[in-house]
């Protein structure tokens, strides 16, 4: 089977600004690509694109075998979107919402109510079905904007930030759902800025910043970009920061490096369990009072800050992060 | 086919507005109370000032104001289409393989049902200050059916500009300052005698009076024995509405489409 996203070099400007620089994505058939990148970075663009609701300036893109230029009504009939904000209406019921959508899928009268009524249970909105959106938190619409994306059983799924603003409960509910949309055969494109998300559901990942890509790969790949685990330990007195390095040094993959300020050494570790006990067992022996140890593995989000100079955290300060270009 | 498919859409499109218009009522019973406003308004206040020949001023006023009142109706579609290209719900209706112009049909279809409501409350007022369809009932059915094809025809070009403007209240606001006088320098509220020379002429050709008049005529509201009204338009008021309405759906229906597709994927 062919992918069921091709992306090549879209264009988008609007005015002066370029949200894409000619973006290429691929999703094969049956996987999750996360799309992560900051506020701005175009990942918003590229979904509208992708999903026929907005033209490209230049570029091609094909969904589920169907070129989006040249045939986006076909397009249509075969992807669900759930976009950034909720697009229900707020004076329907959460079950007129999904009949309505069923309807204009052309199911029948019939098969909308019925798939409604499925899909509000499944989402567990059934307590809510009877009651106008306007009157529904957060989580509750956004599982209902994802319930009207998978109304017609689409082979590709287009989500676009699907867990900013839910509560951790909700998150790891709306992972669940997601995880078992793949486990089915739906083929998923998602936007995140959470990393955690695009470890814990994506099979492979693009960074973008600026509207083009800086970096893929699976997680893992990922992250050895920026190196392995690393023991990180903390002494109480500065002093003993030269005595400590001298006997850890030997457990160390490479240089370790050295913080006089804060006190703290890093080295990188292959064996990193392992690694920490030895490393306790010598400061332990001398003694050399620690006030922190501890193995680190690097997290996406030190990849993505590495990779793109800006924080992951919508409302983080530019001023924390590393000039690392 | 596929005029079946927009017209099935559209009438999906055409449901949910009007559970719009039951959960908030607030815009109908508005667009309803102020035409029983002007009723009372120019049937107790102006009525004694104003002579109409050989006719009682109520019975002439009220198809005057049903032709003021549909059109004005029509202004809810274009807030309502203003509306909701601003809402998330117009990038779902986008995303799915429906209609591109069943959002545009919805609205003008639920808006006739809108008028509907409207009419009826109307009637009930007429009937109230002594109005009375004098004909039969035939008569009467095509003198309502006439008013809601009009203002259907004249709600696309509302829709036209609800797409243009960037929020409902700018709708409200440029319907008011073209249907009021659209609406006045017309024989809807006076004989058109009463008019000053220049105003008479456009008066005479403005599609309002054309529309009032046939209505007048299909009600049998017109005083026995009047003369004939001067110029082609009035002398043939049905024929004469039939074609605007066909002009404006002619001009209107693709331009509207068009503009849709523009509006929402900026
Ligand atoms: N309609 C528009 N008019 C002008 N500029 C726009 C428009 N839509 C997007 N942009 C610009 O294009 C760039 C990319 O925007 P986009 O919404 O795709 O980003 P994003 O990655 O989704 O960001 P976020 O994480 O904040 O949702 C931004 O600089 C944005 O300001
Ligand atoms: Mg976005």
């Amino acid at each position: 089977m062919t992918d069921a996203v091709i992306a090549q070099g879209l264009v988008k400007r609007y005015g002066d600004v370029v949200a894409l620089a000619g973006l290429d994505l691929r999703v094969p058939q049956g996987t999750v690509l996360g799309v992560l990148g900051p506020n701005g970075a175009g990942k918003t663009t590229a979904v509208r694109i992708l999903t026929t609701l907005l033209r490209p300036d230049s570029g091609s893109a094909q969904v589920a075998g169907v070129d989006v230029l040249a045939d986006p009504a076909k397009v249509r009939a075969r992807i669900g979107l759930s976009g950034q904000y909720a697009a229900v209406d707020e004076h329907l019921t959460g079950f007129e919402n999904l009949d309505m959508v069923g309807r204009l899928y052309h199911l029948g009268a019939k098969r909308s109510r019925t798939r409604a009524r499925d899909l509000l249970g499944r989402f567990d909105l059934d307590g809510a079905a009877n009651r106008p959106v306007k009157t529904y938190s957060g989580g509750m619409r956004r599982r209902l904007d994802l319930a009207g994306a998978l109304v017609a059983d689409p082979a590709v799924l287009f989500l676009d930030e699907p867990t900013t603003g839910l509560d951790p409960r909700s998150r790891s509910d709306m992972w669940q759902i997601i995880t078992d949309l793949v486990a089915g055969g739906t083929s998923v494109l998602l936007t995140t800025q959470y990393m955690e998300e695009a470890d814990r559901l994506a099979d492979s990942i693009v960074v973008i910043d600026h509207g083009r890509v800086i970096a893929q790969g699976s997680a893992d790949q990922l992250k050895e970009l920026i190196g392995g685990e690393r023991i990180e330990v903390v002494v109480k007195n500065a002093a003993h920061l030269q005595q400590a390095r001298h006997l850890l040094v030997g457990l160390a993959g490479a240089e370790p490096t050295v913080d006089e300020h804060t006190r703290r050494l890093s080295l990188p570790v292959r064996d990193g369990s392992a690694s920490l006990v030895e490393a306790l067992r010598r400061l332990d022996a001398v003694p050399i009072a620690v006030s922190d140890i501890s193995l680190r593995r690097p997290t996406l989000d030190d990849v993505f800050l590495a990779l793109t100079g800006h924080n992951t955290d919508p409302a983080g300060e530019p001023g924390l992060a590393p000039a690392v270009r | 086919m596929n005029v079946l498919w927009a017209l099935h859409d559209g009438l999906v499109v055409a449901r949910r507005n009007l559970i719009k218009v039951k959960r908030v009522p607030d815009l109908l019973v508005f667009t309803t109370l102020q035409p029983v406003m002007f009723v009372v308004l120019f049937a107790y206040v102006f009525g004694g000032a104003i002579a109409v020949k050989g006719s009682n001023y109520r019975e002439f006023l009220i198809a005057g104001i049903f032709a003021q009142t549909v059109l004005f109706g029509t202004t809810i579609t274009g807030a309502g289409l203003a509306d909701d290209i601003q809402k998330g719900i117009i990038d779902r209706f986008r995303s799915l393989p429906m209609a591109r112009s069943a959002v545009l049909i919805g609205r003008t279809l639920s808006d006739v049902a809108n008028n509907l409501i409207v009419i009826v409350v109307m009637s009930l007022t007429g009937l109230a200050v002594g109005w009375r369809i004098r004909t039969g009932v035939l008569d009467g059915l095509a003198g309502f059916a006439l008013l809601l094809v009009f203002a259907y025809a004249f709600s696309w070009v509302m829709a036209y500009v609800g797409l243009l403007a960037p929020s409902p209240e700018v709708v409200n606001n440029a319907a008011f300052v073209v249907l009021f006088p659209l609406t006045f320098v017309a024989n809807t509220f006076v004989p058109l005698e009463a008019l000053p020379g220049p105003l008479q002429a456009v008066a005479r050709w403005n599609p309002v009076s054309a529309v009032t008049e046939a209505a007048r005529q299909l009600f049998g509201n017109l005083a026995p024995g009047a003369p004939a009204p001067r110029g082609w338009a009035l002398q043939h008021p049905v024929v004469y509405t039939l074609l605007w309405a066909l002009g404006l759906l002619v001009l209107f229906v693709p331009l509207a489409t068009r503009q849709y597709g523009r509006a929402v994927s900026r």
